[in-house]
């Protein structure tokens, strides 16, 4: 046993420089975003009321404290905007998981059909456009949809159309966007449960005559919970708070909720609502990483 | 026996048809049109290379290119680092204490949105009042991909065979030696991978690096998205294949290091 004390002290001493790090640069400045939520804004630099410093000491951080109010967080209420940009974010991250579901439920389900060789090539497949840049494969996407961009060009050249569709600037292109960047996000999960479920249960249920399709939902689906659940939820939240795909790809008459935010700090320089926005926008997201907490511990109570 | 359920089905293929179609052409799509001679970027005007030498005479786009190089150089390099200490805590440290919060700071940027991200970095750096720039953005780099390294590494050293660092310790190393000597060089390509991948995503950021650089060094993703809101760019395509071909290459080498690591592993297995 001793020798197996020695083995882990090292590592644990490991731990220290990742740890400092990840608390000076990930958790401290969430404390900042919440303080500067509580802030008032001015035309200053940087915009917004109190500054303290910690060179103050106690006394200035009283101080400080007296002052901070939560207009900003009534005002995020007031406004039909905030309230608005909320639910588009949650109806958009909600829809397009539905759709990444649709789609790489089919993909991942074939992937872990493939032999094993080829399941190799196939994950390495999925795995490299998310090496590839973002911004790169909704620009591809902007070439394609543009007024007179390949798909019109196709489109009239087979006189399906007559004149060129407005592709771009519409929810459609936006939620193409969306399936489009996060599909591996979805297929990876999903294929890692689909292909270390039992094969011998499906054999037992078509030993037992239940048809290929009663099978999946009976056999198939039930055992990839948890690929869903991890599938969803890595695509729900980052969707939530998207900014790019939105940016480029929507529509400007209703904006996603980070959208909102990134106009709100750097159009109108307005940080303190900035903040109260990301705040929200973090205890929205909370919920699910909570449900699936809750899902994943009743799985390991069952067993 | 024509019902196996373990049968590659006719919608099985055609699902995978399509879904692999739809992942890569509009990559390739814009690779053509990147050789496209014709100014319109729609319009076929034959193939040229006009593009990217509009590029390389583009000194705007050519030092955010260098900004973005170095960033994703350090951050890359620090994230590794880091990454690698946390894996080998996270696996071989058994249950210390703020073990959970460590591996729940470590996982919550993997789903963090970047708005969130980016704002409370930079919340953090004009409020200890650091110089916006090479530094900053760097930090943040490295604090979002150390992230991506500890689960590539962490699964590694997860897959290895624990008996051979026991091994080394029964024969007279110490703990930190018999690390070094054994289980290093078997997870090596591994932390290569988490290079690489850090490397990728560093260079890949828009939100973050918009978030926390200051004025006058922009990196490559600002650049590009500040030309692509004005409308499509040949030069664009041009740039954008380049980075493209660049990380193919960086994912060719990433696998054939893996490829090495799993062909060693067996190799070393009867130490």
């Amino acid at each position: 046993m001793n020798a197996k004390r020695l083995f882990t002290a090292p590592a644990r001493r490991m731990a220290i420089p990742p740890y400092v790090w990840m608390v000076l640069f990930f958790l401290l400045p969430f404390a900042f975003v919440v303080k500067v939520s509580l802030s008032q804004t001015t035309l200053a630099q940087p915009p917004y009321l109190p500054v303290f410093g910690f060179a103050d000491g106690f006394a200035g951080l009283k101080d400080a404290f007296a002052t901070l109010s939560l207009d900003n967080f009534r005002s995020l209420l007031a406004d039909q905007l905030y309230v608005s940009s909320y639910l588009r974010s949650i109806t958009v991250a909600l829809t397009s998981t539905l759709l990444l579901l649709v789609i790489g439920y089919p993909i991942a389900y074939a992937m872990a059909r493939l032999p094993s060789r080829w399941q190799v090539i196939a994950m390495m497949l999925v795995i490299v456009p998310f090496w590839t840049s973002f911004l790169i494969r909704i620009y591809a996407w902007i070439n394609i949809l543009q007024h007179d961009g390949l798909l019109n060009q196709i489109l009239m050249a087979l006189h399906i159309v007559s004149a060129p569709v407005v592709w771009l600037s519409t929810d459609s292109a936006m939620y193409l966007g969306i399936v489009y960047s996060y599909l591996p996000f979805m297929i990876l999960p999903l294929y890692a449960t689909l292909a270390k479920a039992d094969p011998s249960l499906l054999e037992a249920a078509a030993d037992l005559g239940v048809s290929r399709f009663d099978a999946f939902w009976m056999v198939t689906v039930p055992l990839s919970w948890r690929g869903i659940f991890a599938g969803a939820l890595l695509c729900f939240i980052p969707i939530t708070g998207e900014f790019v795909i939105p940016d480029l790809l929507a529509g400007s008459d209703s904006m996603m909720i980070g959208q909102t935010l990134w106009l709100e700090f750097f159009t109108n320089k307005d940080w303190p609502l900035a903040s109260a926005l990301a705040v929200v926008l973090l205890a929205v997201l909370l919920v699910p990483l909570l449900v699936y907490d809750q899902v994943q511990r009743r799985q390991l109570e069952r067993r | 026996m024509s019902s196996h359920p373990l049968r590659l089905s006719r919608f099985n293929i055609v699902s995978l048809t399509l879904g692999f179609a739809f992942l890569y052409l509009p990559i390739v799509i814009l690779v053509i049109y990147s050789f496209n001679a014709s100014r319109l970027v729609t319009v076929w005007g034959g193939w040229s290379t006009r593009w990217y030498t509009e590029f390389f005479n583009d000194r705007a786009m050519l030092d955010a290119a260098w900004m973005s190089f170095r960033v994703g150089i350090a951050s890359a390099t620090l994230a590794t680092v880091l990454g690698t200490l946390a894996a080998v805590a996270l696996t071989r440290g058994g249950g210390f204490r703020g073990r959970a919060a460590m591996s729940g700071m470590l996982y919550a940027p993997l789903v963090m949105p970047e708005v969130i991200a980016g704002l409370s970095l930079l919340l953090l750096f004009v409020a200890i009042d650091a110089g916006r720039g090479f530094w900053t953005v760097t930090i943040a780099h490295t604090t979002l991909t150390m992230c991506f390294v500890t689960v590539v590494v962490q699964s590694r050293l997860a897959a290895l065979d624990r008996s051979l660092e026991e091994a080394a310790m029964d024969l007279g190393r110490d703990p930190f030696r018999a690390f070094v000597s054994v289980t290093l060089p078997l997870i090596w390509p591994a932390i290569a991978a988490g290079w690489m991948l850090a490397f990728t995503l560093s260079l890949d950021d828009l939100v973050i690096a918009s978030f926390t650089t200051g004025p006058g060094s922009a990196t490559l993703p600002i650049r590009i998205y500040s030309e692509v809101r004005l409308g499509v760019k040949p030069e664009i395509n041009a740039i954008c294949t380049l980075i493209v071909g660049f990380i193919t290459v960086l994912i060719v080498l990433a696998s054939l290091a893996t490829k090495l690591s799993s062909s060693r592993g067996a190799s070393a297995a009867p130490l």
